[in-house]
């Protein structure tokens, strides 16, 4: 019984690990190809390390934090990382996609001003 | 090591699909265009890594894999933020 | 007495914490308990002269309820990013969203930005100087005030209450 929720956790983590690549490969623009692997990929490793968690509880009967501890430091950087690559981005000016909504944002955004340019 | 037929099928499905997606990100990092879709390339390229390292340490049945994994993910965490503060401002130390 | 306590044990919460980890991650022992105890009153010995005073969060029970409702949110809308990313790129509507802020205080924003970073389709890029607008960047945007009123009603006023500001 415990091996079909293993398997599932795994191909579950597998699946969103993969479509976080995969949306990195293929959005068009930085700004978006942002959202995918940051996210998507952060839930997937969550998967495979709950998986983690419940084989080694399956086989020794002890329960392991190290996998906890890894997806927690996991979840608490991925929001910083993506943040300060997209502060990086904001200041390299790299170019948004043609039909972003308020795309004349940047340029304030860039220079930390308040949308009318206060 | 893991015995049931179901367990062995899934680790072989997870691992693949683990490897397709780091061999998308290097794709990513060589065809850029900009810097900072690199620095993102490496840093989901970092991630990825402890999927498969966690893999590894499931089929192996050893703990000893999760020492690494927590390596990779704290020296990934501060190298992305290290690029990041050099593309910002020019310099890692204020 | 109580000076001399707060020299000793600067942050007691810190240490406690500093030690349990510790503990789960060696195997407890005797050994690890003397080095555990001894690391988790120097850390915070040493870094305390560095530490901001931040806000404090008061309410435990309201945490947990923000805590299960953020990783709920977050397994939901991963899924709709997941499938958000599988359609064709022309389909795809990103924008920007200027959110205006009605809090200050730094932690409370650190945690705001984080869980909008978190729940995928959503970016915070920056802050505007004077803390009162936070942009984010939107996977696919379709509705800019529902997404606005949503952040405000799920995140903004459980915080707000959470540390009282």
């Amino acid at each position: 019984m415990s091996d079909y929720l293993i398997a599932t956790l795994l191909i579950i983590g597998g699946l969103f690990i993969f479509v976080g690549s995969f949306g990195l490969l293929k959005l068009p623009d930085f700004y978006t190809r942002l959202h995918a692997p940051t996210k998507a990929t952060t839930l997937g490793i969550g998967a495979v390390l709950m998986a983690s968690v419940a084989a080694t509880a399956a086989r020794d009967g002890s329960f392991s934090v190290h996998e906890i501890v890894i997806s927690l430091f996991l979840f608490i950087t991925a929001p910083v990382s993506a943040n300060m690559l997209a502060k990086a981005a904001l200041h390299k000016k790299v170019p948004m996609r043609e039909n972003t909504r308020n795309r004349e944002l940047q340029k304030v955004m860039a220079e930390q001003k308040a949308p009318d340019g206060q | 090591m893991l015995s049931s037929i179901v367990l062995q099928g899934a680790m072989m499905i997870t691992t693949a699909l683990v490897v397709l997606a780091l061999l998308m990100n290097v794709w990513r990092m060589i065809i850029g265009p900009t810097v900072t879709d690199r620095i993102l390339a490496l840093d989901t390229l970092y991630i990825n890594s402890i999927a498969l390292i966690i893999m590894l340490g499931l089929y192996n049945g050893s703990a000893l894999y999760f020492e690494g994994a927590l390596l990779i993910a704290m020296l990934g965490f501060v190298s992305t933020a290290a690029l990041c503060k050099y593309m910002l401002r020019g310099d890692i130390i204020e | 007495m109580a000076k001399v306590f707060n020299k000793l044990l600067p942050m007691p919460m810190h240490s406690l914490m500093l030690l349990i980890v510790w503990l789960l991650l060696n195997d407890f022992s005797v050994g690890h308990l003397v080095l555990g105890s001894f690391l988790a009153w120097l850390i915070p010995v040493l870094t305390f002269p560095y530490v901001d005073d931040q806000s404090k969060a008061r309410k435990p029970v309201k945490i947990v309820v923000y805590f299960l409702r953020l990783v709920r949110d977050i397994i939901q809308s991963n899924i709709e990013v997941a499938l958000r990313v599988m359609y064709p790129n022309r389909t795809l509507q990103p924008g920007i969203v200027a959110y205006p802020l009605s809090m200050k205080a730094e932690f409370p924003l650190t945690v705001l930005a984080s869980s909008v970073s978190l729940t995928p389709g959503t970016v915070s890029v920056e802050f505007s100087d004077d803390r009162r607008w936070l942009y984010i960047h939107v996977l696919h945007l379709q509705d800019e005030q529902k997404l606005i009123s949503e952040i405000r009603q799920r995140y903004e006023k459980p915080l707000r209450e959470i540390f009282s500001c």
